[in-house]
């Protein structure tokens, strides 16, 4: 009696934020208008050309590939926190799946838009399929990522079956279409060992899966600016160290909407100070596999310095683009780790604020990697206006850089509000487990 | 000739004389239709039937005089170029030298090549960079276009096939094809490629003209260019543009298979490894592995001063 009285509130309280309110109308208002602002400024670009943006022959790659590098990297923590925490039985990643599940759906699939946004003639986006090579990164970048979304979909499709379930026997109030649409997706879940059976199971499958892809996505993507022989691009180590950045910002990403979900969904009973803790233990583990990396990446060369290697690190040190560099490495890598081995400071909100500025700085740190190597090319940039040397962003360039951003934040928005963030099944199941093991 | 052959069998006098004058007409029709077409044919196929190779490589057979009334559509024309412009040049291999030591700066390589590729100021297929080594070395001037690798890295990253390298050894780029991803550029160590950012400089003038892939010419917003060794003067058994506008001799340009090469200015032809060999010939950044087409001489015992006003450019890009 007692048990199912506790098992009505968990779902009651799950399914709570499920609804439209006020707060949320206002959010998407402000979401949406700010999109459509920044939509206008494509259809500038796509009227004018790419020239509109800060873009030329010499650094031709700016923020929108930047912007692409930051977004497949955020979309790898999906993999991270379901599939390698999954399978290693740590069980209290298992609440905080969905979150980042839905964050790798949002940030993957707004990845493939941001990559349009950089084409000149988006409208021959078919050749892509039609006349592909597979000699070139690029294909090889659309095929991983295509795959990558598929599973993720998937991974966060298959632990909702059962909660689709209880999303249409709970719902009563919600709108007809909305619980027609929660039957049908439920797939006639029953509840029966056999169902179950088959859901472990291919949720394992997809989970061992995603790994590989996963790795392979972001791998590739370093691969488009490590398979040529520019200064500061021909490395390596390019794979390793852009995987592990990319866990330094999705865990970053997946903080920051643990703490927003926690209060506004009222969750503190489901997200806990002991999650912030934990998140904040693994985020501190990442950001030291990728400074290991980025010790790597720029010793190596700084030592021999050799003539070009000289010239960009030289840029980067004390040049040009030290500010953001140092900015980069200090407040987005090397202080987070420092703030974060203190316990005290892995409450919720002092974790959530650190997030922040290891998110800001990841994204510039994709800069950093993208731009300046770009400015110093073996032969000199003459002949050309000034504007041409030194890449300086535009206003149009800068919106529809933000429009990806917001559009990701929209679908994570929207999804949080049709499907429950915290898996319910899942935690009905583990408050019966320890009871079957005492009743033992 | 044909009244004999009608046998009228018990039929009045009007019946026949109605059927014999429909089948008399029909006779003389049909008759003398086959003669006239017999003997048409038999004379067009010997002097006036031309063969026709259409841009669907099919071989038809048309009359001469039909010859100048073959539509050929627009979409035929470009098909026929960029087949055309794939393939090349057979048995040769295009080559070109570049003498340092007799580079003034004139930049008449760069003019002509805007105006043949109707580019705007700010592009140009070849460039002559204000060049140093080191802070130690002399200065010098240096044409630098397409290297036309035979290891070309833009050809490699290329997502659509719309780079290519040809038999021939120049590597084209098609601007139908292309979807402005600029990953060449990224690839490209040599800088040798451009992009057409905003509208192209004479888009209302060409815009009824055929894209011609060996020109690059009309050029298309959101579409790579670059250096082509000017391949529809080649195909003419003509000297590149830039070639052919340098007033000092600083151009060679030839067929690596015969071992020729031919001066632009003064149109001597000589002997291409042995030039090389003369003269210390080198490519650029050899050490890349991208096996340049383009031959660099050095600039030894320069025949023209570098310029004092251009030395604080060129030493500009030694620093960091």
């Amino acid at each position: 009696m007692l048990d199912q009285l506790k098992s009505d509130t968990i779902t009651s309280d799950l399914l709570r934020h499920i609804r439209l309110n006020k707060a949320f109308i206002i959010w998407m208002g402000v979401l949406g208008i700010s999109f459509l602002v920044c939509i206008y400024a494509y259809t500038i670009q796509l009227r004018d050309g790419l020239g509109v943006a800060g873009i030329r022959d010499y650094v031709s790659w700016g923020l929108y590939i930047s912007n692409f590098v930051f977004f497949v990297a955020v979309s790898l923590i999906g993999m991270l926190m379901t599939a390698v925490l999954g399978l290693i039985g740590i069980k209290w990643a298992s609440p905080l799946a969905r979150i980042a599940e839905i964050i790798a759906l949002a940030f993957a699939s707004v990845a493939g838009l941001v990559i349009i946004s950089d084409m000149g003639r988006p409208d021959r986006l078919l050749y892509v399929f039609i006349h592909g090579r597979v000699q070139s990164p690029i294909v090889w970048d659309i095929t991983v990522v295509t795959i990558y979304i598929i599973i993720s979909l998937l991974l966060l499709y298959l632990p909702l079956i059962p909660d689709f379930k209880i999303c249409y026997d709970k719902l009563e109030k919600a709108p007809k279409i909305q619980r027609t649409i929660y039957k049908i997706l439920s797939l006639n879940w029953n509840n029966t060992p056999e169902q179950q059976k088959i859901i472990k199971n291919s949720i394992r499958v997809l989970a061992i899966l995603i790994i590989p892809v996963a790795f392979g996505i972001h791998t590739v993507t370093s691969w488009l600016f490590a398979n040529t022989s520019r200064a500061g691009w021909d490395s390596t180590i390019f794979g390793p160290y852009f995987v592990s950045g990319a866990f330094v910002a999705g865990c970053a990403a997946v903080i920051i909407a643990m703490y927003f979900y926690r209060y506004n969904y009222k969750l503190k009973d489901y997200i806990t100070d002991m999650h912030f803790d934990k998140m904040a233990k693994l985020l501190v583990l990442v950001s030291l596999v990728y400074l290991y990396f980025n010790l790597n990446e720029f010793m190596v060369p700084g030592y021999k310095m050799k003539k070009f290697d000289a010239i960009h690190l030289n840029e980067l040190f004390t040049g040009a683009h030290a500010l953001l560099f140092w900015s980069t490495q200090l407040l987005g890598l090397v202080l987070p780790i420092i703030i974060l081995l203190f316990k005290q400071m892995r409450k919720p909100l002092p974790v959530m604020v650190v997030s922040i500025f290891v998110l800001v700085g990841a994204w510039f740190k994709r800069y950093i990697i993208v731009v300046p190597t770009q400015e110093h090319p073996y032969l000199p940039i003459q002949n050309v206006p000034l504007n041409f040397k030194f890449y300086t962003p535009t206003l149009i360039e800068i919106l529809i850089t933000i429009a990806p951003i917001l559009l990701a934040i929209i679908i994570i928005t929207i999804l949080s509000k049709v499907i429950p963030i915290i898996p319910i099944h899942e935690t009905l199941e583990e408050l019966e487990e320890p009871e079957k093991v005492g009743n033992k | 000739m044909s009244e004999k052959e009608d046998k009228p069998k018990n039929k009045t006098r009007r019946e026949f004389l109605q059927e014999l004058g429909y089948v008399g007409i029909g006779a003389v029709i049909g008759g003398s239709a086959i003669f006239a077409g017999i003997n048409y044919d038999k004379r067009k196929r010997q002097i006036d039937r031309i063969k026709v190779l259409t841009a669907e490589n099919e071989l038809i057979e048309i009359d001469r005089k039909d010859a100048g009334k073959v539509v050929k559509s627009k979409q035929e024309v470009l098909t026929y170029l960029q087949k055309e412009g794939r393939e090349g040049i057979v048995g040769k291999r295009w080559v070109m030298v570049i003498d340092l030591s007799r580079c003034r700066n004139a930049r008449k390589c760069m003019s002509s090549c805007q105006s043949a590729h109707h580019l705007r100021p700010e592009q140009s297929h070849i460039t002559t960079l204000k060049m140093q080594e080191s802070l130690d070395t002399p200065p010098y001037y240096m044409p630098k276009q397409c290297q036309h690798c035979d290891n070309p890295p833009c050809v490699a990253v290329c997502p659509v096939d719309a780079t290519f390298k040809r038999p021939d050894g120049i590597v084209l780029i098609d601007n139908e094809r292309c979807i402005g991803c600029r990953f060449c550029i990224a690839a490209c160590p040599y800088s040798a490629r451009y992009f057409n950012w905003s509208k192209p400089l004479h888009e209302q003038e060409d815009k009824d003209l055929t894209y011609n892939v060996e020109l690059n010419v009309p050029q298309r917003k959101g579409t790579i260019t670059k250096c082509l060794f000017s391949a529809d003067r080649v195909r003419e058994g003509k000297l590149p543009y830039c070639v052919g506008a340098c007033p000092n001799g600083v151009f060679y340009f030839g067929d690596e298979n015969e071992d020729a090469v031919t001066n632009g200015t003064t149109k001597e032809t000589v002997r291409f490894k042995k030039l090389l060999e003369d003269n210390g010939g080198y490519r650029l950044m050899a050490e890349l592995g991208t096996n340049p087409r383009v031959y660099y001489l050095p600039p030894k015992g320069k025949s023209y001063p570098f310029q004092d006003k251009d030395r604080e450019e060129a030493e500009e890009h030694l620093k960091g």
